[in-house]
């Protein structure tokens, strides 16, 4: 029963191109790389070796970042300042996290992940209509990096300015993420976003579009040993890449025009499917 | 579909230009036109570094159809030599240069993917210099730091 069977290299390339662009306009709205689609899809449909499937999720995880970034920082969706100061700590974040690979036993790692992303996706729903932003902030870093900001908001049709507050918490759960993506391969982007929205009071289209910034920063960090090591396979990685580039393009257009409370509903939606991956892998 | 995005200075109001309440302690100036100069120029490199990217992929795959005509019949081959752990492909940049000197489709995708990986440690460079071009060190120094940290991290991984 199994699809392998009758599947040409020219089938293989065409399915996986359709799946890629998918997972790229999927992972450019809610923030995350799309690994979560292409994942499971490489593993259970085509049983192709994990290792190739996380090779070409980072591959597709740096595609939906700079392609849909090259749109939000046109736009203005992304927190440039933001951003760039809190991949201080997602990248050192990641060098430990390499560090630590021989030493953290990683199922204990998958269920404690997986907790925690529950626990992210009940606190992202309880807050989905939520649409006040903050107008001053008294938070001493963020004020003297000054990483406050505005965008222009298409489905409320207007500038939406706005403050940032809770830098040392962000950037606590920025370096956990870091690490936790060095150590897992997957999932930066699923503790980024609650980072921004939940505890730094980003709007959720900016916390999205800025974590899809910062996501690429840090795959790119391991991008280079995975490549090294012959996980990267051109045939898996090249309609993964093509695919999710052209959906990533395509999803940034569509952010700016639904609304913040959407925009989190389909985040929770993709942060549960990741959990229970999460506690899946950890448990089974 | 008729082109719908706005022009986003549009709807910018006039006070974008002073950063009154909260002002940060260091009193940074800001000069809107070269934040918008930076801001569109890191857009530039992600969308270079993307475009080529898909350009090599998509050559490469050609190349690699073209080559075997075996893989584009719709019967009697299966995907999976091609997609498995000992499958050859080029994964070193000696590989790389000898399976393009040879005309292997691969290879170009390998370029590819290798260009797709460089963007957004660029993009971070990049960003190097246009805080510093907005004359913002507190920005410049973070920047750089990350950047540091990176190029340090191939090392690291690599190694």
């Amino acid at each position: 029963m199994y699809v392998q069977c009758g599947v040409t290299p020219i089938d293989f390339v065409a399915v996986l191109l359709v799946i890629s662009v998918f997972a790229g306009v999927l992972g450019s709205l809610v923030g995350l790389g799309g690994g979560i689609v292409v994942v499971p899809v490489l593993t259970l449909v085509f049983h192709i070796d994990i290792r190739l499937a996380i090779g070409a999720s980072i591959v597709s995880v740096i595609a939906t970042s700079s392609g849909a970034a090259a749109t939000y920082v046109k736009e203005r969706m992304t927190n440039l300042r933001a951003g760039m100061f809190l991949e201080i700590a997602t990248t050192t974040g990641a060098v430990s996290g390499a560090y630590l690979t021989t030493v953290v036993p990683t199922r204990a790692l998958f269920v404690l992940f997986g907790v925690v992303l529950s626990y992210s996706a009940f606190a992202v729903y309880h807050k989905r209509h939520a649409t006040a932003v903050l107008t001053t902030s008294s938070d001493r870093i963020a004020n003297y990096f000054d990483l406050h900001g505005s965008y222009y908001d298409e489905a409320e049709h207007q500038e939406i300015t706005y403050k940032v507050t809770g830098t040392k918490v962000g950037l606590a759960m920025m370096y956990v993420a870091g690490m936790v993506s060095a150590l897992l391969g997957i999932g930066s982007g699923a503790l980024k976003v609650p980072a921004m929205d939940l505890a730094m009071h980003l709007p959720m289209k900016v916390s999205t579009a800025t974590s899809n910034f910062m996501i690429g920063v840090t795959a790119a960090a391991s991008a280079g040993f995975y490549f090294a090591r012959g996980q990267i396979d051109p045939i898996i990685a090249a309609p993964v890449a093509i695919g999710v580039l052209g959906g990533a393009m395509f999803g940034a257009r569509l952010l700016g025009r639904i609304t913040n409370t959407a925009v989190r509903i389909i985040f929770v939606g993709v942060l549960v499917v990741v959990a229970i991956e999460m506690l899946q892998r950890g448990v089974l | 579909m008729p082109d719908m995005t706005p022009d986003p200075l549009a709807g910018r109001p006039p006070e974008f230009a002073v950063r009154a309440p909260g002002a940060p302690r260091h009193q940074r100036v800001v000069d809107d036109e070269k934040v918008r100069q930076s801001e569109l120029a890191i857009s530039l490199v992600l969308r270079v570094g993307v475009s080529l990217a898909v350009a090599l992929a998509l050559a490469g795959l050609g190349l690699t159809f073209a080559r075997h005509p075996g893989y584009l019949r719709l019967s009697g081959s299966s995907y999976h030599p091609l997609t498995q752990l000992g499958s050859h492909f080029p994964h070193t940049i000696g590989q790389l240069g000898h399976a393009l000197a040879i005309g292997d489709g691969r290879g170009l995708i390998g370029l590819g993917l290798l260009v797709l990986i460089a963007t957004p440690v660029l993009r971070v460079a990049v960003a190097v210099l246009t805080f510093a071009y907005e004359k913002d060190p507190p920005m410049t120094i973070v920047t750089l730091f990350v950047l540091a940290v990176l190029v340090g991290s191939f090392f690291v991984g690599g190694g």
